[in-house]
């Protein structure tokens, strides 16, 4: 039953990922990775970790992937155009994923962790249960958790930042008032127009 | 199921990650497969736990989770300034930084 859960999940997880990869459409590469992280949730799951299992759906595929989905509705969906920089970089990247993948595992199975053949530690039921990972977080790791509280809250601030409305006149510059002008410089894909460069 | 085949999926998912960011160039896709490396580490991350005995590896991973969504919080908010700007969402066009 294990077994059978594992190679299912397994192939979400990575039909899931390769999914990403493939798809032209941003759009749904963003949904073949919430399908990927519902795989991933179930790993957790086998693995008797079930406070990280709820994080990843609650947190990943809930509200990250609702962020993701309306970023990429609103820059659109355009597919990539099939100009390489670089020659025979579609046919070497696979093959740089692929010796990635043999150093991993060489390197892993390679390591004389005897453990690692087996069945994991034998662990009580409330192994990884919200109580215990709770009181793991708010004693022991009490100030990793504050750390990344501060963490999201600059996070927030940044992003409100960083895409919030500009006011115009005050980041482009004062000697660009008409707020066309970078629209028209940048027709051409290749000139990027830089705030002040014309100041 | 042994704790190696949640490793070798784990390396396997990373590898497919690192791929995609060598071959795609939206930065929304990228973004996507770095979410694949960043639950990669995290899976295997878990199983170490399990393999040990030790619940500080799940910690780990949960901070990871929140570092991960710090990330896609300032690079989804990069993407949307770069939009709004009108330059191309394409990281081989937005080459202003390059020596």
């Amino acid at each position: 039953m294990e077994a059978v859960l594992f190679f299912a999940s397994a192939l979400g997880a990575l039909g899931g990922a390769i999914g990403v990869v493939a798809l032209r459409n941003p759009f749904y590469g963003v949904l073949a990775l919430i399908v990927h992280l519902f795989s991933l949730a179930v790993l957790f799951l086998l693995l008797s970790a079930a406070f990280v299992a709820a994080a990843q759906v609650v947190v990943y595929a809930g509200a990250v992937m609702v962020l993701y989905v309306f970023v990429t509705a609103y820059v659109g969906g355009d597919t990539e155009s099939a100009w390489e920089p670089i020659p025979g970089q579609r046919f070497l990247a696979p093959l740089m994923g692929a010796a990635l993948f043999i150093e991993l595992s060489i390197a892993v199975l390679g390591s004389s962790l005897v453990a690692l053949g087996t069945h994991g530690s034998d662990v009580n039921p409330s192994f990884g249960n919200p109580a215990a990972i709770g009181r793991l977080l708010l004693e022991r790791f009490l100030l990793a958790f504050e750390a990344s509280s501060i963490l999201l809250l600059l996070a927030a601030v940044g992003a409100v930042i960083l895409a919030g409305r500009r006011v115009e006149g005050t980041t482009r510059g004062s000697s660009e008032h008409s707020s066309e002008a970078p629209a028209e410089r940048s027709e051409d894909p290749l000139v990027v127009p830089s705030p002040g460069a014309s100041a | 199921m042994n704790v190696e085949w949640y490793i070798v999926l784990s390396s396997l998912l990373f590898a497919v990650g690192a791929t995609g960011i060598l071959i795609r160039r939206s930065p929304v896709v990228i973004l996507l497969c770095l979410e694949i490396m960043l639950n990669a580490g995290n899976l295997s991350l878990v199983a170490f736990s399990k393999m040990v005995g030790n619940q500080q590896g799940q910690i780990f991973a949960i901070i990871v989770m929140v570092v991960a969504a710090c990330e896609v919080v300032v690079g989804l908010g990069l993407i949307v300034a770069i939009f709004r700007r009108k330059l191309p969402l394409d990281v081989d066009e937005l080459r202003e930084l390059r020596g």
